[in-house]
């Protein structure tokens, strides 16, 4: 129960208060604005004159007759083709997704149950791989791949995005295999079990909670990511983060800038419903490597 | 587990690993020894079997050889380490001789391209991650505050500019600090100044970027200290407030002293993290005034037609030792951790 004491408001509390505040507006702000002026014309949007014509809309009453309309969205998804970006997007991520996923789950759960030194060693390259900056690694497939003719495909990416994302995955899912009881594994196995057997019937079945979360993760690095799929990726087979860097190229010359902004808006709403449904497995993610310490 | 059965749970992970993260390091090694071939070299290929004949025109077709037969280009050892956009040794020791000052000596460093980068890089990083740690600090501390309804959509707004992809959430603020954006055309209006943008000035591009750091990781740093705030247990700081300590001698006593082992992990996220900043110089184009490593390899990578394989992969080995200068402390404090776990 509230005491007085507790519910009091000192200067303390409103100092807090206020810079939580504040940080909410920076945070969501952004969005909100881009979003509510994606539906505008440029004039508005990259108001000279005055910012509040953004907010009512005056420019684009003027050139289309209403307060809101989807130039931008037709010009990016229609016009440019935005929609065949989406569709490669979806290859990729899926792949990359049910790939790492895999690799991972046997990777994580064969490191939480070995106690040998390579164990660690492993483990300490798999941080030191984590924090290559993804761009030199690029610099090194970029020859090789052109050398035997596999630059620009799909599976060439997939893989790429798979490795890279393997360090983290791995940490995740050995952290989380390690809360796991041992004993649970190595009863199957006195009953007569393979370790393979016991993984596939003991441990599969509870692991679902940690694999979604991992999946989670490494969803958002496939989708996130732009070194290598700008770099790897031939035009046809673009996904939408480079898609919208080279839209910039085109666009800002011709004053088609909004198709720009309505594709940025379109690449943020999956995030949004993402952290919408799986606000709690993200932060359980977040903090599952810190709490494990 | 035995070690052949570990050996085939391990084996996908690690051939992903070691065929697209360890190969690769060792071919950017490789390639970084190399230069492309030049195409006034390829007029004395042409020689015939009796005896040169001078030409000076350019063999197309026996570039084209060349380039097929060795596309790695012509052996260089650590000439593109040492020339003028890595390290630049020799540049720097005319610059030592010849300058008087120290402030004249900084500056010509600072013209190297290699420099330039890496001081922008360093500054990011060194400026970004303890700003993030302390905000995060205080907004976890803030939002522990707060009566249980707001939590969780506070905790959802935050994880919005920390999950969006970094090109679009920086292209967002780009938008928004144009000239004819809403923050940009406000700035100008408070300091009174039609001209002023955020992009002229090196300095004002700095800050800007920076700014688009911070609000980019903050969240992280955010979330995991206010997972750890719900660990403090609440005994302890009763037992402090028994014993007379005020609410800022609890927290810096208490509270801090129990969140110290998320401390070092956050930094170590993003150290990593902020290391490799690139996507906001692309988005924001900031590359007049601001480059990062990533920003000059990926640069290198799209030279049109003729990209520099020899130096971009120069400039990923020595971001590359940099890495892992910036993890040592790290790896010899988790050496030591599982030794002592061991014995």
């Amino acid at each position: 129960m509230a005491t007085y004491a507790e519910s009091r408001m000192t200067p303390g509390k409103i100092i807090a208060f206020s810079l939580v505040g504040i940080w909410l507006v920076v945070a969501a702000f952004p969005f909100v604005w881009t979003f509510w002026g994606s539906f505008k014309v440029q004039a508005d949007f990259f108001s000279k004159a005055d910012w509040t014509n953004a907010l009512w809309g005056v420019k684009t009453i003027e050139e289309t007759g209403g307060a809101f309309t989807n130039q931008g969205y037709h010009g990016a998804w229609v016009i440019e083709e935005f929609w065949q970006n989406v569709i490669n997007t979806g290859i990729v991520v899926f792949f990359t997704v049910t790939i790492s996923l895999t690799f991972g789950t046997l990777g994580g759960y064969a490191l939480a149950r070995s106690g040998f030194r390579y164990a660690f060693w492993l483990l300490m390259a798999a941080l030191v791989f984590r924090a290559m900056p993804h761009i030199t690694l690029v610099s090194g497939y970029l020859l090789p791949f052109f050398e035997w003719n596999i630059w620009g495909h799909f599976a060439t990416t997939i893989i790429v995005l798979v490795a890279i994302n393997q360090p983290f995955t791995l940490w995740m899912l050995h952290s989380f295999f390690l809360n796991i009881p041992k004993d649970m594994d190595e009863s199957a196995m006195v009953d007569g079990c393979t370790r393979f057997q016991a993984f596939r019937m003991v441990i599969v079945p509870v692991m679902w909670p940690g694999v979604i979360t991992t999946g989670l993760f490494s969803f958002l690095l496939a989708y996130n990511d732009f070194a290598v799929t700008a770099m790897l990726l031939s035009a046809e087979n673009e996904t939408i983060i480079p898609a919208i860097n080279s839209f910039l190229g085109t666009t800002q010359i011709e004053g088609k800038v909004m198709y720009a902004v309505a594709a940025v808006v379109s690449a943020t709403a999956p995030l949004f419903v993402l952290i919408l449904f799986f606000q709690r497995q993200i932060v359980s993610g977040l903090t599952a490597g810190a709490v494990k310490g | 587990m035995k070690h052949r059965t570990f050996f085939w749970f391990i084996l996908p992970t690690l051939s992903a690993m070691i065929l697209f993260i360890a190969l690769p390091i060792i071919s950017v090694f490789i390639q970084s020894l190399f230069v492309g071939h030049e195409q006034v070299l390829v007029v004395s290929e042409s020689c015939g079997p009796f005896g040169c004949t001078e030409s000076t025109k350019i063999d197309l077709e026996a570039t084209e050889k060349l380039r097929e037969e060795a596309p790695l280009g012509k052996f260089n050892g650590l000439g593109t380490y040492l020339n003028r956009s890595h390290l630049a040794f020799a540049e720097i020791g005319v610059a030592w001789a010849e300058t008087e000052t120290w402030g004249a000596f900084w500056d010509v460093v600072g013209d190297l391209p290699f420099y330039r980068a890496l001081a922008f890089t360093l500054t990011y990083t060194a400026v970004v991650t303890p700003l993030v740690i302390l905000l995060g600090l205080a907004i976890a501390l803030g939002v522990n505050t707060l009566p249980k309804l707001f939590k969780g959509p506070s905790i959802f707004i935050s994880l919005l500019p920390f999950l969006v992809t970094p090109l679009v959430g920086s292209l967002i603020l780009f938008w928004m600090v144009d000239s004819d954006g809403v923050l940009g055309a406000t700035i100008q209006f408070i300091f009174d100044d039609p001209n002023l943008s955020l992009k002229a000035s090196a300095a004002l591009t700095w800050a800007m970027l920076i700014v688009y750091g911070v609000w980019h990781t903050l969240p992280f740093s955010f979330i995991t200290f206010y997972a750890g705030l719900q660990t403090v247990p609440d005994d302890i700081l009763e037992a402090s407030k028994v014993d007379g300590a005020s609410k800022w001698q609890s927290l810096i006593f208490v509270v801090v002293p129990h969140l110290m082992p998320l401390v070092s992990f956050v930094t170590l996220m993003l150290l990593m993290d902020n290391f490799r900043v690139f996507e906001p110089i692309v988005s924001f184009s900031a590359e007049a005034h601001a480059r990062s490593l990533s920003w000059i390899i990926y640069n290198d990578l799209r030279e049109s037609g003729n990209p520099l394989y020899g130096s971009a992969g120069a400039t990923s080995m020595l971001t590359i030792i940099g890495v892992v200068i910036l993890l040592t402390p790290v790896l010899i404090r988790t050496w030591r951790d599982f030794n002592r776990k061991a014995h």
